[in-house]
Order: C-alpha cells, then sequence, then structure tokens
C-alpha cells in the first residue's frame, strides 16, 4: 500500500512581515502506483508543497491533514516521514561539506530500514545505483552533494531513491538543469521505481519535456497555491501550447 | 577586517625600523620589565580571563615539572642546554609576558635536535602528563630540525598543572616538519604556550594544534621566515565545553619573498560559558613579495551561552602578491544540511553528529598523522557524546 492523501493544506512561511500563506487548500490523492505530475508557474507554491510533505521547520500547516496510507504524516518529524516512506527529491540538494557519500548513504539506509546493510551486498548496490545514472564510483568518496554540478546533484537525488526504495517520491523539478541525456538517465531511474508497482510518485515540473520519458496518470495544474485544474496527460501538451496565462489571469 | 588604528601606525613603524613593534605583536624581548604584567585592558589580553590564570603571569621559579614520557625515533637526540645556549641556537625570542617567563624561570631548556637529512615516518612523540594544578610549570623547549630533514614531532599534552611554555622550532632549509600539538588536559589545568616556528628556505611546516581540555589554553602559534620559498599551513581544531576559555592566536610574519601561509582553525562550543578566541594576524612586509597567505576560521556553535571571539588582521604592505585572504564565520547547525539528512530518515542526533563530524573533518584529513587521526575522530565523537546527544541544542530559526 502506498496512498498518499492530502486535504485542505494551507502554509504558511514567517516573513519579516508576519505569517505569509503560501498554500490555500491543495487536495490530492495519490494512490499507489499512480503518478501524478504538478505543473505550475514559477512562485505558485510546488517546492512549499514538496517541503511541506517532508516536513521543513520553514513551513507551517496552519489547516487540512496529510496521511500516509491513513496515518498523519503532519505529526510526525522529518526523520520520522522518511522512515515512514516518504522520499523527497530536491530542487536544490544540499552540500553536507565532510560527509562522503558512501557514508551518508550508509546511514541513511541504515536508518530506514532500521538495521545496517549488509556489507558485501551494499556495496554493490550502491555501485549499481550509480552505474544506473551513470555517476562515477568515485563520487562515493566526495563530499555530500559538494562541488557536484546541477545535473549530478540530480542525479545523486536518484541514487538515493534507488537505494531508499520508498513507498512515495516527490520529486521537486528533477528534471531542471538536465541535459537531454541526463533526463533520460533520470527518466529511466524514476521508470525503474515505477515499475515496481504499488509506489507513488508525484512529479513537480515546469516543463512538459520529462512527461515524454515518465507517463503522468494526473497532471495537474498548480496555481497561487492550490490545483487549479486536473485532467489526464493531455492537459500537460495544452500547457505546453498554451501556457499558464490563462490561469494566472483568471486568478487576477 | 578588524584593525585598530593604533596597531595600524605600529605596524607601519614596524616596517620603517624592520621590526614588528605592533601591539598585536609586541617586539621580542628577553628583559621582563619590557612585559609588564597584563591588567587584562591590553589589546592582546582582552579576551583572556586574567584571574583564572591563577597567578602564573607574575609566578616565581618552581621545581614542579611534567612527567615526559618519549618515544624517540632513532638520530633524534634530547639534551639539556641553558637558556643562553638555547637563545645562541636561535630561538625565537619572547615576545609578551608568558614566553619571556617561561625562560626566565624554566632554568634550562629541553633541546631536540634533528640532524640535517633524517627521514623518517615514526614519529618523534612527547607525551607531557602534569599531576596536579597546584603545580606551577615553566617549560622551554628547542627544535632544531636540520636541512632537508623529513619529521613528524607530535607533543600532547594531558593531566593537570598551570604550564606556562615557549616553543621554538627553527627549521632547515628544505625540510619538511609536521608538528602536532594536542591539548587533551583535564578540566582544571591552564596552559599558556607560545609555539613559535622560523622556516627555513623552501622549507615546508605543518603546525596543528588541537585543544579539547583544559580551563583555560592561551596558546600561540607564529611563523616567520628564514629565508625565500618556505610555506607554513597552521591547522587547528578546538572543542570548548562549558566553562572551558581556548584561545588561539596565530601570526604569520611574511618576512621573505615568494613565502606562503595557510591557516585553517576549526573550533566548536557547547555550554554555559564556553569560549573561544581566535586571533589570525598575517603582516606582509615590503619586502615579501610573491608570497601567498590564506587564513580562515570557522566556528560553530551548537548551544546557546557560547561565546566565539575570531578576530583576522590582515596587513598587506607590498601590491606585489599572488594573493591574500581571510574568511571567518561563526554559525549554528544549518537547518538545511539538517533537513536534508533527516529527510533521508536520518535521526536528529545523528544527522548533528555527522555535520560536526563533517564539519572537523577537512581538517582532520590535513593533520597527516595517521595514528593521531583516529584518535582525534574518537575524541571528537566522544566531545559530542557529551551534549550534542544529550540534547539541549539549538538550532537556527528554532
Ligand atoms: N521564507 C519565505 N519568505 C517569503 N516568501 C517565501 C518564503 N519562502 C517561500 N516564499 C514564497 O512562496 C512562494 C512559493 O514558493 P515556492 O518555492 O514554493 O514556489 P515554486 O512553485 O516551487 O516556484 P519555482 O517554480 O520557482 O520553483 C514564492 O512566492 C516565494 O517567494
Ligand atoms: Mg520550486
Amino acid at each position: 500500500m502506498a496512498t498518499l492523501e492530502i486535504k485542505d493544506l494551507h502554509v504558511t512561511v514567517a516573513t519579516e512581515d508576519g505569517p505569509k500563506e503560501i498554500l490555500k487548500g491543495v487536495d490530492l490523492t495519490i494512490n499507489e502506483g499512480e503518478t501524478h505530475a504538478i505543473m505550475g508557474p514559477n512562485g505558485s507554491g510546488k517546492s512549499t508543497l514538496a517541503y511541506s510533505i517532508a516536513g521543513h521547520p520553514r513551513y507551517q500547516v496552519t489547516q487540512g491533514s496529510v496521511t500516509l496510507d491513513g496515518v498523519d504524516v503532519l505529526e510526525m518529524s522529518v526523520d520520522e516521514r522518511a522512515r515512514a516512506g516518504l522520499f523527497l527529491a530536491m530542487q536544490y540538494p544540499v552540500e553536507v561539506p565532510g560527509v562522503s557519500v558512501a557514508n551518508f548513504l550508509r546511514t541513511a539506509k541504515t536508518a530506514v530500514d532500521g538495521e545496517a546493510p549488509k556489507l558485501r551486498t551494499w556495496v554493490k548496490d550502491v555501485n549499481t545505483a550509480m552505474e544506473a545514472v551513470k555517476m562515477d564510483p568515485t563520487f562515493s568518496q566526495r563530499s555530500v552533494n559538494e562541488g557536484f554540478s546541477g545535473g549530478e546533484k540530480k542525479r545523486h537525488e536518484i541514487v538515493q531513491l534507488e537505494l531508499l526504495d520508498p513507498k512515495v517520491a516527490v520529486l521537486d523539478e528533477t528534471d531542471s538543469g538536465l541535459d537531454i541525456d541526463a533526463l533520460k538517465i533520470v527518466s529511466e531511474g524514476v521508470n525503474r521505481f515505477k515499475a515496481e508497482g504499488d509506489k507513488g510518485v508525484l512529479l513537480i515540473t515546469h516543463y512538459t519535456r520529462i512527461l515524454r520519458y515518465i507517463t503522468p496518470d494526473f497532471v495537474h495544474v498548480f496555481v497561487d497555491g492550490k490545483v487549479a485544474e486536473q485532467g489526464g496527460p493531455e492537459l500537460a501538451e495544452a500547457l505546453e501550447a498554451e501556457g499558464y496565462d490563462k490561469y494566472v489571469n483568471a486568478k487576477v | 577586517m578588524t584593525v585598530t588604528d593604533a596597531a595600524r601606525e605600529s605596524v607601519r613603524d614596524a616596517l620603517e625600523q624592520d621590526q614588528v613593534v605592533s601591539h598585536l605583536n609586541p617586539p621580542p624581548s628577553y628583559d621582563l620589565d619590557d612585559h609588564p604584567v597584563p591588567t587584562g585592558r591590553e589589546e592582546v589580553w582582552r579576551f583572556t580571563p586574567i584571574k583564572r590564570l591563577r597567578g602564573i603571569l607574575d609566578g616565581e621559579k618552581s621545581d614542579a615539572h611534567l612527567t615526559w614520557e618519549t618515544q624517540v625515533p632513532e638520530g633524534i637526540t634530547i639534551s639539556t642546554v641553558s637558556a643562553a645556549e638555547a637563545r645562541e641556537l636561535g630561538e625565537l625570542p619572547p615576545s609578551e609576558r608568558p614566553a619571556a617567563l617561561a625562560i626566565a624561570r624554566a632554568g634550562g631548556a629541553t633541546l631536540i635536535d634533528v640532524p640535517a637529512d633524517f627521514d623518517g615516518d615514526e614519529p618523534l612523540l612527547l607525551h607531557l602528563h602534569g599531576e596536579s594544578v597546584d603545580d606551577l610549570v615553566w617549560g622551554q623547549l628547542l627544535f632544531r630540525i636540520g636541512n632537508h630533514a623529513r619529521v613528524t614531532i607530535v607533543v600532547s599534552h594531558t593531566g593537570s598543572a598551570r604550564y606556562c611554555a615557549t616553543t621554538s622550532y627553527v627549521v632547515g632549509d628544505g625540510a619538511q616538519v609536521n608538528v602536532l600539538t594536542l591539548q587533551d588536559w583535564a578540566d582544571d589545568a591552564v596552559h599558556l604556550a607560545r609555539d613559535a616556528v622560523r622556516v627555513g628556505r623552501d622549507a615546508s611546516v605543518r603546525h596543528s594544534a588541537i585543544s579539547f581540555g583544559g580551563d583555560v589554553v592561551r596558546m600561540h602559534a607564529n611563523v616567520e621566515y628564514a629565508g625565500p620559498g618556505g610555506e607554513a599551513e597552521m591547522l587547528g581544531l578546538y572543542f570548548a565545553d562549558a566553562g572551558q576559555h581556548l584561545e588561539h592566536r596565530l601570526f604569520a610574519d611574511h618576512n621573505a619573498p615568494r613565502t606562503k601561509s595557510n591557516v585553517v582553525y576549526k573550533g566548536a562550543l557547547q555550554g554555559d560559558g564556553a569560549h573561544t578566541v581566535w586571533i589570525g594576524n598575517v603582516l606582509i612586509r615590503k619586502i615579501a613579495e610573491g608570497i601567498e597567505t590564506f587564513e580562515e576560521n570557522r566556528n560553530l556553535v551548537l548551544t546557546d551561552g557560547c561565546q566565539a571571539d575570531s578576530v583576522p588582521n590582515l596587513e598587506i604592505e607590498t601590491g606585489e602578491i599572488e594573493g591574500a585572504g581571510h574568511a571567518s564565520a561563526t554559525a549554528r547547525f544549518d537547518d538545511n544540511q539538517l533537513f536534508y539528512l533527516r529527510s533521508r530518515g536520518i535521526s536528529e542526533e545523528e544527522a548533528r553528529r555527522l555535520v560536526l563530524h563533517g564539519f572537523f573533518q577537512d581538517v582532520i584529513r590535513k593533520i597527516g598523522v595517521p595514528s593521531i587521526e583516529e584518535r582525534l575522530t574518537a575524541t571528537v565523537e566522544e566531545e559530542l557524546a557529551k551534549n550534542v546527544l544529550g540534547g539541549s541544542l539549538v538550532a537556527e530559526g528554532a
């Protein structure tokens, strides 16, 4: 089972002028085996939604609920959410100087599984996951994301997705900053994850081009902190042709 | 950059006289009258809790000593010489009271001779241990390192004492020297130290100061050059717990052309009244063309109630330099780093441990004494376990 249910989610961030509401009532259900794409203009709150699901302390949930297989996610700490099976591939993966990728991956895997992975198979698994996204194994010895190119950071996120094997993956603009080859590589990684069958995917993106490689079951147009329209893959085609103008203008 | 006008002026004077008379780095003198007992208001003493030095600054001669346990690679000799002989052998003269006092009171110096062309992987280990903070111990050490020698020297301090020592490293031409001084004292120890290095022509010296223990540690690490082409890497790592005062004062005196200095000190603070001080003085004299210098100090504040003072001073008196810069930062845990790690299932405590471990790792890696690196990593872990794993931490925005 892997059902992520978001109901009437309202989220604020603290600003100098007090709290500012960014999410204004988001409703979204991702059932097992489904891939949902969220598309929307800059600043519409897509990353805010992703961070709120993952529990970033900067975002305050003021209303609504998020559940994973019926269990309240908002009650959980950030790491509890990850251990419960949520994964967020970040738009801007964070550099952690002095912590090697190898150490980081092993620590994360141990935390998520509740036990240390078997040493022999683990090294092989890491290498396989890295090769799958064409990351040189020498990355293991480098500090987490430090000095990685934009594309390398995104591939590293996919390596983590493969190794940590969550129930639901939220991918925040994993496609941005990738050249066409990297885009294919990353998409293949997501498709391998999807192919396991019982997974949920929430794919946040700006561009339709990734949707040529990862076929969504549903497309949601996100405007001003909520879902403005939803439909099937054909909606993405329409957005490609017409842009967001009609939604943004309709709002005003 | 934080430089007082007085300091600027005195640096200018210094250049004219070709001698440093900056009150940040007073002129060297063996005469105690030239180094009056500080009141605590002086620029160079203003961060130091004078009372907690427990009378060292006007201390008298004493028979007390530290127990020396040594591991001496073949070829290196240790002997005792008079203070006068140490001076003749070219030790770096004292530029402030504790160093001058140590020489005046120690009743002779320990001379460690590393012959020219010595080449050894096995480190010279000096383990100095004190029995009680009631003991006032003076120390004068002189390391003479011959031309083209390659040597690793580890001086570690444990136990307790009021220990005031001056140590000179006179490094021959083309030598490669790796010095590590470890302050792993018991909680009540007081340690005033001055390590002064003269780097020979084309020689390279790494000096690492690691301070964990003690009630007060105040340590100078000074470097100057006997000729062009010398390189100095000054590393430091410190971890101050509640009530501890750990002060590191660096001075890189670029008095020769095409010399290099690279200073990296990193510290963590936790607990009420933990106080660290880092002063990074760099002087690039007119003659010192084509030099490179960089100094960096980073502090990670783990709890409320700590204070990290960090003052880089860069004085450049020639335009003909390859590069000069400094960086100083004091921060709490980075929320985004913790969030990233935790979003992968790693618990908050473990995430803090990883970040802090990573923070120190680049310094630990550079130290280049494998046997010590492991011990350092373990000690950092222990320090972390005291508090970081025990809760009562603050994060930015928390
Ligand atoms: N700390 C903050 N203070 C003020 N405003 C903020 C803060 N954090 C986010 N916002 C605002 O919230 C809005 C939504 O930001 P978010 O990053 O979620 O947008 P996005 O849809 O992911 O945009 P993009 O397509 O550029 O990634 C933006 O207008 C942003 O400026
Ligand atoms: Mg975004």
